[in-house]
């Protein structure tokens, strides 16, 4: 099966009981509509396991980041054991820890602590899909 | 404050259709208002990866799937941990019965979707107290 080559797969994780899980889906929901929209595609995690032959080969198809809440890593593990294996892994938790300043509290409705923090994330991730497709960051 | 003993409402979160976010959204507003002590939920990534601990409680607890679409990811990940199924959703078909509630985007639900989202909310509370016996 070939490798897509200019379109960058991002799947996260989702974690609906943490604030951090919140944040990856609201930071990669960003990339994709906003910061990279024509470099990235995704799919559901959870898809991955209840999906097809066809959902499965997400990560043989497109080069992959995964983006994690915390150091469970559930999107990398999941990727690597369903699809393949990612090409690199984003954790929200360890971003969070250099920006003290920003509270991370909400698991529903961000605050705009919060909602910095996604854009944070979302500029990380889209620095990543750069570097996966051999280009020079765009200003984000 | 333990979450053995309670119900857990899990949804697919799906990431790339406002329904996921209508599910997710119900689900925060009936363990964190609706059926606080009644309810709580568990990251359903850490089924999909076979996290011990997770495990134990979808198997030693009544679990709720509410899922985004009929490919009803949250609800075949619950089957596939064999955690106790008491009841599921799919938020395609509340939106069938109120097919004006669209929701706006994955990001952003707008005031139709947080309806179609409370409406559902309402739906899962009363389950709940099916399954406790109210």
């Amino acid at each position: 099966m070939a490798m897509v080559k200019n379109i960058v797969g991002i799947v996260s994780c989702s974690g609906e009981d943490l604030p951090e899980g919140t944040i990856s889906r609201i930071a990669t929901r960003i990339v994709l509509e906003k910061l990279r929209p024509d470099e990235t595609a995704t799919i559901c995690l959870p898809l991955l396991l209840a999906g097809s032959e066809d959902e499965r080969a997400f990560a043989r198809v497109f080069p992959t980041i995964a983006v994690d809440g915390c150091d469970k890593r559930c999107a990398e593990v999941g990727v690597k054991k369903y699809s393949g294996k990612p090409v690199a892994t984003i954790v929200v938790s360890e971003i969070v820890k250099k920006h003290p300043r920003l509270k991370v509290k909400s698991r529903d409705n961000l605050s705009d602590e919060e909602k910095e923090l996604a854009n944070i994330i979302a500029e990380t991730i889209s620095k990543k899909v750069d570097e996966v497709l051999g280009r020079k960051s765009k200003a984000v | 404050m333990s979450k053995d003993g309670k119900i857990f409402v899990i949804p697919c979160s799906g990431i790339g259709k406002a329904l996921g976010t209508v599910g997710r959204t119900a689900m925060y507003e009936v363990v964190e208002k609706l059926r606080p002590y009644d309810a709580t939920t568990v990251c359903l990534p850490l089924l999909t990866i076979g996290d011990e601990a997770a495990l134990e409680l979808v198997r030693n607890n009544p679990c709720i799937s509410v899922d985004g679409c009929p490919l009803q990811c949250a609800r075949k990940n619950i089957e596939a941990s064999k955690g106790k199924l008491a009841a599921s959703f799919i938020v395609t078909d509340v939106l069938r019965e109120n097919k004006k509630l669209k929701p706006e985007a994955v990001t952003e639900l707008g005031p139709k979707g947080l309806k179609l989202s409370s409406i559902l909310a309402q739906k899962i509370a009363r389950k709940i107290d099916e399954i406790k016996g109210r």
